[in-house]
């Protein structure tokens, strides 16, 4: 395997949950609903994903079972935020704490034993393409899906009249319930969708980036897909783009540490230079470089104002009880 | 309030007392209670998992009462942790993480009947706190032979938490290991600031991979580098536990913390009334560093490795004998010289061809 | 059958009240079930939790700590929140408010005298402050989105308190482990009764910025700027308040009670600099904020209520020998009863039968 060829997957597998994530995030916020509790669906889909798994033998069962856990888990979120209307933000943050608790709960008699592997399906033909072969048509069932459900998403939400509809709900939701559509119903599927894709992310990581269970392994990447949909201004593509470069920081940085300099010595003199200075960055700040370059990024890219407006849900994170 | 202290104490030390005449073994036995402050989770499979297997070995080999407290965070929640447990009555109290240092003795000044337990510091500012630690470099220097006998790029990769003392250790222990068998021997080192974090552990042993090491070494928690390292097809070292479940092809050995025999040796000590304050740094020949069986490596590889073993075991080899070389090239030690155990313990330079920069 | 929600006409005085009880009375059910499913007994286990801690005089000292950086974190929340300002990086204001705070008596540990604590804790503050100044800025200059730039400025402020600690801040007589030199007296925080407990003048100061705050935001023309910017943007602007300006300020003022929290954290409790200095408390004193209906009086109270929830949850671990998943999951039952009697508050609930079930029936 050529070097950049295995640096690019091993960025693809970074970036494939927090894509995933999210991308079911953004259609919960795009109906007007902010879910801050994205780590603990996607806790609860990873245990899920790993118990099914190792009592079905099949990795694709587990998927499905993280799918299905995290679904069900956002509904407990829904029943609060749209039913009850209670606060999203503070309903979010307890739904964490649950599902950091009650994962473990559940993976306690799954700690310590090696997953069931969800291994790559390679597309003949298409996989002997030089370069993109090896990368895009030899991956793993879940990374195809996550390309599929960022064209799906964006076809949808932009080309379907649903799409406008749940557009149009977390826009103004009053304007939307006026007009008879039934915000609550609408609201609901767009929480579980969001559910269902932090599981599937969860599942990801419990299946194919390190097929195990242990406490608390998604580490905080619940968060950054949050993140990740406000930086790409709750346009899809811009998702890819986020997880992508978030991904490929954090890989890079990785590199930076590992590379010997002495390797580098066919470079231009002030390029080695250069190299020489980055190296000796300490391992802390390069660690914190994939949070700072989303910052700047995102700090460019929102000098269109307009466009951010444009496309930020209108009603996001407020409350709705239709008046009769 | 301090009479309701001091009374507290006077009916603890009135109870251990009457524990102390009491003729039949047995009823001693049912007053001690052995408790354990964790750091992580007991389902993280590495650090915390190992200590609460010795919890639970204590448990099963003296019969007695134990109790833990998990993800117990290294700030104030530190010392109400140890103190809920010296107030809730038991007799010796493990607190299993560097952070906790101040905490433990800062409570130990409170509860002088308690005995108090830390891992891996150095302050026993009252005469009942022990601290107790891991020569876990030892086995990481028969690691880095292993190592050295089996790459054929001779370069190996150390995928490292946090640069204290000792993770320094582990990774000069290692390239002092693996240059014995080859003078040029490299180690490359990535550092992923945390304990546990099994996706990033398996980005940067995936990063490793790529950047030519074909041996793999961790001094972080989780399998995800065991498991990488088998996808991959190269072979690689477990860390804290016996992680050969998750590499049945790729493990060569792995340093196991066990912590059995001495939890159960200081519990049984507390029972007997034969507690005293001590400070233990062992490693193979106290029992407290395990090597899981050397595998996947030719026969000759695995006796050298195991003899290795052997004479640490015994006290014939110190892994820390000069003559060795810092990384600046100046000597630090001498031919024949051992390392003192100051310097050991707060080690920050690193020895000749490892291919980093500690951080000032 | 359906849950149907009615608009109070006026928000009840009654409810404000009662849902809080009411909740308490779900949990407890919600408790008994869940630890009867466990095979414990749920009358010990919910002593464990809820009296348990409050039996003791050290104990409530240590409710106190733990309540202290919450309710100062989310009291600034609270105006920051009200204004409709998104900041979800207390925590990194918290860590950088304990650095700022700290240079005085790491650099300067031979200071001595009153006023060195004062500085070391406005120090903490504008630490803190200037750390919440950078998304406030961002979203005022570039319209970058708070939320984001807020949570990763988290990451960055940990890995910064990091390095420092493990590096050129690191105890020089400390064997090279990572936390720095111990604070001296006058660097530290006073117990408030030494000889009960622990617990310290940071809780005092919580208590005085309590009532600041209820005053600025009930009293004065500021809070009501405050809560129209938040609640009506565009009426804010006809009346004159400029949104940026009320941004900028939001972010200031929850960035140093943050960073008031981190160092009362460090001058009070841990007496050093160390790698870990908060086990969440910016994200804790969201909830925290919300539960006290970003209120200042009721943050106080939901802080007392988070924290009692956080040494209950331990009680239990000892006295049942229960894990720590168990009291967490407890824990999130709590905030859902919690917040969802809240609603009673503002609707009266009504439940319909479904008319195809009456059909049936």
């Amino acid at each position: 395997m050529l070097m950049t060829e295995a640096i690019l997957l091993t960025i693809f597998t970074a970036a494939t949950p927090l894509m995933i994530a999210a991308l079911g995030e953004l259609v919960t916020e795009r109906s007007g609903v902010l879910n801050l509790g994205v780590e603990g669906m996607m806790i609860m889909g990873a245990v899920s994903g790993f118990a099914v798994a190792q009592l079905t033998g099949s990795a694709y069962l587990g998927a499905l079972g993280g799918i299905a856990a995290g679904a069900l888990f956002s509904l407990l979120f829904a029943f609060l935020t749209l039913t009850l209307v209670a606060n999203q933000v503070a309903t979010g943050l307890a739904l964490t704490i649950l599902g950091l608790g009650l994962s473990g709960l559940i993976g306690e008699g799954f700690v310590g034993q090696p997953g069931v592997k969800m291994f790559p399906i390679v597309i003949p033909f298409l996989s002997e393409l030089p370069l993109v072969g090896k990368l895009l048509f030899s991956q793993d069932a879940i990374f195809y899906f996550s390309i599929a459900l960022l064209i799906a998403i964006n076809w949808f939400l932009f080309k379907t009249r649903a799409g406008l509809t749940l557009r149009s709900v977390g826009d103004n939701h009053k304007s939307a319930h006026s007009l008879g559509i039934d915000v609550i119903k609408i609201r609901y599927l767009a929480v579980m969708f969001g559910g269902a894709c932090s599981g599937l992310a969860g599942a990801h990581l419990a299946l194919v980036y390190v097929p195990q269970w242990v406490e608390g392994m998604s580490a905080g990447r619940g968060w950054i897909a949050l993140a990740l949909v406000v930086f790409a201004s709750w346009r899809p593509f811009r998702i890819l783009v986020g997880a992508y470069l978030f991904g490929a920081v954090t890989i890079a940085q990785l590199h930076i540490q590992a590379i010997d300099i002495n390797s580098l010595t066919f470079l231009p003199s002030w390029l080695f230079y250069l190299a020489e200075l980055i190296k000796a960055i300490p391992s802390q700040f390069l660690s914190s470089l994939p949070y700072i370059a989303t910052i700047v990024v995102l700090v460019i890219i929102s000098r269109n104002r307009r466009l951010t407006l444009i496309n930020t849900p209108a009603s996001l994170g407020k409350g709705f009880v239709p008046d009769r | 309030m301090k009479k309701t202290t001091s009374m507290i104490a006077a009916i603890g030390l009135s109870v251990a007392m009457v524990a102390s005449f009491t003729p039949s073994v047995m009823a001693a036995k049912d007053k001690t209670k052995a408790c354990f402050v964790y750091i992580g989770p007991t389902g993280d499979f590495g650090w915390t998992y190992q200590h609460d297997v010795g919890r639970k070995a204590v448990e099963a080999a003296l019969g007695v009462e134990t109790a833990y407290l998990e993800n117990v965070p290294e700030s104030a929640d530190a010392a109400r942790a140890i103190e809920r447990f010296a107030r809730s009555g038991c007799s010796i109290i493990f607190t299993t993480s560097f952070g906790y240092m101040d905490a433990t003795n800062k409570v130990a000044k409170k509860f002088p009947d308690v005995k108090f337990e830390h891992a891996t510091g150095y302050k026993r500012e009252s005469p009942n706190v022990s601290t107790y630690s891991s020569k876990f470099y030892e086995g990481r220097y028969v690691l880095g032979q292993i190592a050295a006998k089996m790459s054929k790029t001779g370069v190996a990769g150390y995928i490292a938490s946090f640069p204290i003392p000792e993770v320094v250790r582990g990774i000069n222990a290692f390239t002092l290991g693996a240059q014995s068998i080859n003078p040029d021997f490299k180690l490359k080192v990535v550092w992923v600031n945390t304990w546990f974090d099994p996706g990033k552990e398996s980005d940067a042993a995936k990063t490793l991979i790529d950047q030519g090491v074909d041996i793999l070494t961790q001094h972080t928690d989780s399998t995800a580098p065991m498991q990488v390292a088998a996808e991959r097809g190269i072979l690689a070292f477990g860390q804290a536990s016996d992680m050969i479940k998750f590499g049945p092809k790729t493990q060569m050995t792995s340093i196991i913390d066990n912590w059995d025999d001495y939890y159960i040796e200081r519990v049984k000590a507390v029972m007997d009334g034969t507690w005293t304050s001590t400070d233990t740094w062992g490693g193979m020949d106290e029992e407290l560093v395990h090597m899981a069986p050397i595998t996947n490596v030719p026969d000759d590889v695995k006796a050298m490795g195991e003899a290795t073993i052997a004479k640490i075991k015994s006290g014939e080899f110190k892994p820390f004998t000069g003559p060795i070389t810092k990384q600046d090239g100046t000597e630090w030690l001498k031919a024949g010289e051992v390392a003192e155990v100051g310097t050991l313990l707060g080690m920050n330079f690193y020895v000749k061809g490892v291919d980093d920069k500690l951080p000032e | 059958m359906r849950i149907e929600l009615e608009r109070r006409a006026a928000h009840s005085k009654l409810f404000s009240v009662l849902s809080p009880f009411i909740a308490l009375g779900l949990t407890l059910i919600a408790g008994v079930i869940m630890f009867t499913a466990l095979g414990l007994n749920p009358i010990n286990a919910l002593y464990s939790f809820f009296i348990e801690p409050l039996t003791e005089i050290w104990s409530v000292h240590e409710l106190i700590i733990k309540a202290t950086p919450l309710v100062l974190i989310a009291v600034g929340l609270s105006v920051c929140f009200s204004s409709n300002n998104w900041n979800i990086g207390a925590e990194g204001q918290l860590v950088m408010g304990a650095v700022a705070g700290s240079i005085l008596p790491i650099m300067y540990p031979e200071l001595t005298g009153w006023w060195v604590l004062i500085l070391i804790l406005l120090m903490g503050m504008a630490g803190g402050a200037a750390w919440a100044a950078i998304p406030a800025f961002f979203k005022n200059r570039f319209g970058a989105n708070e939320i984001l730039t807020s949570l990763m400025l988290v990451y960055v402020a940990q890995l910064f308190l990091d390095w420092l600690v493990r590096g050129r801040w690191r105890n020089p007589e400390g064997y090279n482990f990572p936390e720095s030199r111990t604070f001296t007296d006058w660097q530290t925080l006073p117990e408030i009764f030494p000889s009960s407990g622990p617990a310290h003048y940071g809780a005092v100061l919580a208590l005085i910025v309590v009532f600041i705050a209820w005053f600025m935001m009930g009293k004065t023309l500021k809070g009501f700027q405050v809560k129209v910017i938040g609640q009506a943007p565009r009426a804010g602007r006809f009346a004159g308040f400029s949104a940026k300006k009320m941004t900028m300020v939001a972010f200031l003022i929850s960035g140093a009670l943050a960073g008031l929290a981190g160092i009362s954290e460090i001058t009070g409790v841990i007496k050093q600099l160390q790698p870990t200095i908060s086990p969440g408390y910016g994200f804790a004193a969201i909830i925290v904020a919300f539960l006290g209906r970003l209120n200042p009086l009721g943050v106080l109270a939901a802080g007392l209520i988070l924290a009692l929830s956080y040494l209950g949850g331990e009680a239990a671990q000892i006295s049942l020998g229960i894990s720590d998943k168990v009291g967490r999951v407890f824990q999130g039952v709590l905030l859902f009863f919690v917040l969802a009697s809240d609603t009673l508050i503002h609707y009266k609930i009504k439940f319909i039968r479904s008319t195809k079930r009456s059909a049936q029936t």
